[in-house]
């Protein structure tokens, strides 16, 4: 008969054997992968090591391959050729049930899952188990990985009512219950809040110390350089450098581009009359609903908006164009009133809305660079001219760098050439300007080129009213930002004489001090 | 007035209520079949003419071997056999679902008035009655339910085991995962494409079973083009059901209440005779336009419980294929 302590003795060893096992740490080597699209070389002879543990970077411009070689890496895409070696062990990946059984997981760019489904459904879709769901020890278990965590879900509600950060969080701790310990993370910053993003770097972070090895793709240097110790930069298919970080991010950029970049400085255009006026705008219910807002946009100006997702921006942004009609107040343009009319009156008064969805509400699958052209031309014939639209098309494509043709499908472009293409559509006279997170997943060199065409607008006295989650954006191109809290406007400042601590602040709902309060 | 009242109160008479259970069976398979298919993401547009050619496969085996049981695989060969043609011409060729479908309907509608042709008017075959030892004995639940035959049972069954399969089965959550978001249900290593033929099939099976219900129980024997109109009737019950089994279920038995009612109805109004049996069909429309009426979904918000009853989403990726390089 063993003695109790004996029986406890032998559990710990077991159970610290059992730690040793699954939390050893696996290092990853990719070889020589390629894999094409059509003509498309999207990862053309990629090599890449990324060490056990560690938490390694992985930058490159829009439509570098970087999304593809993960896709690759966890068995969503299967390679053309090539191998990956996981400590030291070839692998094949058939198929993503490989690569998780190889303990290699991937939250995409945008969060596989599935938004009528409960959270806990999301949950458990697609792990090993009995035939019949136990949903209830699933929950348990998804409780405990929240608790280790600090991530807080509701199990019975629908996906779709989540934030993309907690959708991200879903999908990490899913991998992770998984046995993941390779971690793929395809620029999982682009969509969340300020406060998500900390929450989840201090998350990988931990993992690392963990055991966990972690691949980071993002556009931000910044955060690269807080986040990894190494990283491997990629253009057009290829890896074109590698580094220990830190590294002078003007190296990186360099590697990236191939050229230093000079970012234009804004420079200061006279500002002109009022082109957009609230007067003690409210609706009904709900968001903006508490506190009357006034406001004068000059032409020339630029008005950036700052918040969490969802603490009342898209409203204001689409009272500003005629989409909502406020209960009480009135919207002028130029010095006309506005107020019930509806978006096609205000794009007669050259007001333009350029939404988030680029694909969802921007851009129409299917339709071809030049079908684009023709239907956002406010042209009466009945009859489209075909070849002319073409020859303006193809002008346009090359004016504004449009990597594609006048031939292209909307969807066929990457990310980047996607938003040049709405910045193509644009018209050429615009009164306002309004806009949702402009450069969200572009690439530096692509996002400071669509600032200097945004910014040229001003010239002609056009306003700009956008939104982003990018501080530095903020800061760097507006005159004056307004800050959303909890549907109303909780901080007006002037950009020049504030800073990320404040906005940050004022962002979460607290005041900094008493100034810049609207009256 | 007092003649729709008349109709209405003979709508509860137990016998009535029991045969609406028993003429169900054939619109229950069926539906059952074409909810799991487009779970999968897969329209079986075919249901029409595939129920058609399985009512007369179903028959015509059962006839010619005198094995009345015969007649259901062979029914649901046809049924597989259509819904794979659907599900390889979508997957495989890209092709349109709902094209590929009609198409279908089309050609199985005529195949089987061309081959059913020396086949009308020959003495049926039926299921036999059975009525389960115990339970049938139960007053009013014992005629309603249990004083019927095997297909009738397996129909309501079949019902039960759909439900449970899909909510409460890891399996069953997956084939709900492949027509919602497939690339997510890629991403989780499940085989997509591999499963949606699966249930594709699966679905076109019962909906052949149902088929047979029909020609070898619900109305014995064949002639031309019996189960007319009633695969249109399954699709816009599968919509009218929120592609739920449970609620789907209800749908097939309303359907057949507002028949029943409508016989009734006939010697209340005799003159109207010609008219009256195909109430069911504008009605049917009716109710699809009532429980998505926007303002009453609007009302049910406040009583989540019903709303969550009512509401209807279709499966997100219905109707388009899948494909990763
Ligand atoms: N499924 C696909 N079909 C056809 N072409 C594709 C597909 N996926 C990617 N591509 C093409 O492959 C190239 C690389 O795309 P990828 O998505 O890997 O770029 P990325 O580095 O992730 O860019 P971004 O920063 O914009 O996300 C692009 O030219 C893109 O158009
Ligand atoms: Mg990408």
């Amino acid at each position: 008969m063993p003695s109790p302590l004996l029986i406890l003795f032998r559990a710990l060893a077991a159970a610290l054997f059992h730690e040793c096992l699954t939390s050893h740490a696996m290092s990853l080597e990719l070889r020589e992968i390629h894999k094409h699209f059509g003509p498309v070389r999207a990862n053309d002879g990629i090599t890449l090591t990324v060490e056990a543990g560690t938490l390694h970077g992985l930058l490159g411009e829009n439509g570098a391959g970087k999304s593809t070689l993960m896709k690759v890496l966890s068995g969503f895409h299967s390679a053309d050729s090539g191998e990956i070696v996981l400590d030291g062990k070839r692998i094949e990946l058939a198929s993503p049930d490989d690569a998780i059984a190889a303990g290699i997981g991937m939250l995409h760019q945008d969060p596989l899952v599935f938004l009528p489904f409960t959270v806990i459904d999301n949950f458990v879709l697609g792990s090993p188990g009995s035939w019949l769901l136990d949903r209830r020890q699933a929950t348990d278990e998804l409780a405990g990985l929240c608790e280790r965590y600090g991530f807080n879900f509701d199990p019975d509600i629908p996906a779709r009512l989540l934030t993309v950060g907690e959708r991200q969080q879903l999908e990490i701790i899913r991998l992770l219950w998984l046995g993941a310990r390779v971690l793929i993370l395809d620029e999982p910053t682009t969509g969340i809040s300020a406060d998500q993003r900390a929450k989840l770097f201090a998350t990988l972070k931990a993992l690392a110390a963990e055991g966990m090895s972690v691949i980071f793709v993002s556009h931000k240097l910044e955060e690269v350089a807080d986040l990894c110790q190494r990283v491997t930069v990629m253009t057009r298919g290829k890896v074109v450098g590698d580094a220990e970080l830190p590294t002078p991010p003007e190296r990186l950029v360099e590697m990236m581009f191939g050229q230093v970049l000079d970012t234009h400085e804004r420079d200061d255009v006279p500002l002109g009359d009022s082109n957009l006026k609230f007067d003690s705008v409210r609706t009904a219910s709900g968001l903006l609903s508490e506190e009357p807002i006034s406001l004068d946009v000059k032409s020339g100006e630029v008005v950036g908006i700052a918040g969490m997702e969802g603490s009342g921006q898209d409203t204001f942004l689409r009272l500003c164009c005629g989409m909502r009609t406020p209960t009480k107040g009135t919207v002028s343009i130029a010095g006309n009133d506005l107020t019930d009319q509806h978006y096609r009156e205000f794009l007669d008064a050259e007001v333009k809305f350029l939404p988030a969805g680029r694909l969802e509400e921007g851009l129409i699958e299917g339709l071809t660079v030049t079908e684009h052209f023709v239907l956002t031309d406010r042209d009466t014939n009945f009859v489209i001219d075909w070849d002319a639209a073409r020859k303006r098309s193809e002008h346009l494509v090359d004016q504004y760098s449009i990597k594609g043709t006048e031939a292209s499908t909307a969807e066929s472009l990457s990310g980047g050439n996607q938003q040049r293409l709405l910045l193509a559509m644009l018209p050429a006279k615009l009164k306002v300007l309004l806009m949702e997170h402009p450069t969200r997943g572009l690439d530096i060199e692509s996002a400071d080129w669509v600032w200097e065409q945004l910014l040229a607008r001003r010239e002609d006295g056009t306003s700009i009213v956008f939104a982003s989650a990018d501080l530095d954006e903020l800061l760097r191109y507006s005159d004056r930002i307004l800050v959303f809290f909890s549907g109303r406007i909780i901080g007006e400042l002037e950009a020049a004489a504030t800073n990320v601590d404040e906005i940050g602040l004022l962002i979460g709902g607290r005041k900094a001090g008493a100034e810049g309060i609207p009256t | 007035m007092s003649g729709f009242l008349n109709a209405f109160g003979q709508m509860f008479d137990t016998a009535t209520i029991a045969s609406i259970v028993a003429g169900a069976s054939a619109l229950m398979f069926a539906t059952m079949g074409e909810t799991i298919s487009e779970k999968a993401g897969v329209i079986n547009l075919s249901v029409d003419g595939s129920m058609m050619l399985a009512a007369l496969a179903g028959f015509v085996v059962a006839f010619e071997t005198d094995i009345v049981w015969l007649g259901f695989p062979a029914a649901a060969a046809v049924g597989v056999a259509v819904a794979l043609l659907i599900a390889f011409a979508n997957i495989k060729l890209s092709l349109n679902q709902v094209a590929v479908g009609f198409v279908l309907f089309a050609l199985t509608t005529e195949l089987s008035r061309f081959m059913g042709n020396s086949y009308v008017g020959r003495p049926p075959v039926a299921v036999p009655a059975w009525d389960i030892p115990g339970l049938s004995s139960i007053p009013f639940f014992g005629p309603v339910l249990f004083q019927h035959n095997l297909i009738v049972y397996l129909s309501y069954m079949t019902v039960i085991a759909t439900y449970l399969f899909m909510y409460r089965t890891r399996k069953g959550l997956e084939l709900q995962g492949i027509g919602e978001r497939p690339e997510a249900a890629h991403a989780r290593g499940i085989l997509v494409n591999k499963l949606r033929y699966f249930y594709t099939a699966l679905g076109g099976a019962l909906i052949g079973i149902g088929g047979a219900a029909f020609s070898l129980d619900v109305k014995l024997g064949w002639s031309d083009r019996p189960t007319r109109n009633l695969g249109w009737i399954v699709l816009a019950i599968v919509i009218f059901g929120g592609w739920h089994p449970l609620r789907a279920a209800i749908g097939v038995l309303l359907f057949g209440a507002l028949q029943a009612y409508a016989i009734n109805l006939i010697p209340e109004f005799p003159s109207l005779s010609q008219v009256l049996p195909s109430i069911p069909f504008p009605a049917m429309i009716l109710a699809l336009v009532v429980v998505n009426w926007k303002a009453l979904l609007k009302w049910l918000d406040r009583y989540p419980f019903l709303r969550a009853i009512l509401r209807s989403d279709p499966p997100t990726a219905i109707g388009t294929p899948f494909e990763v390089d």
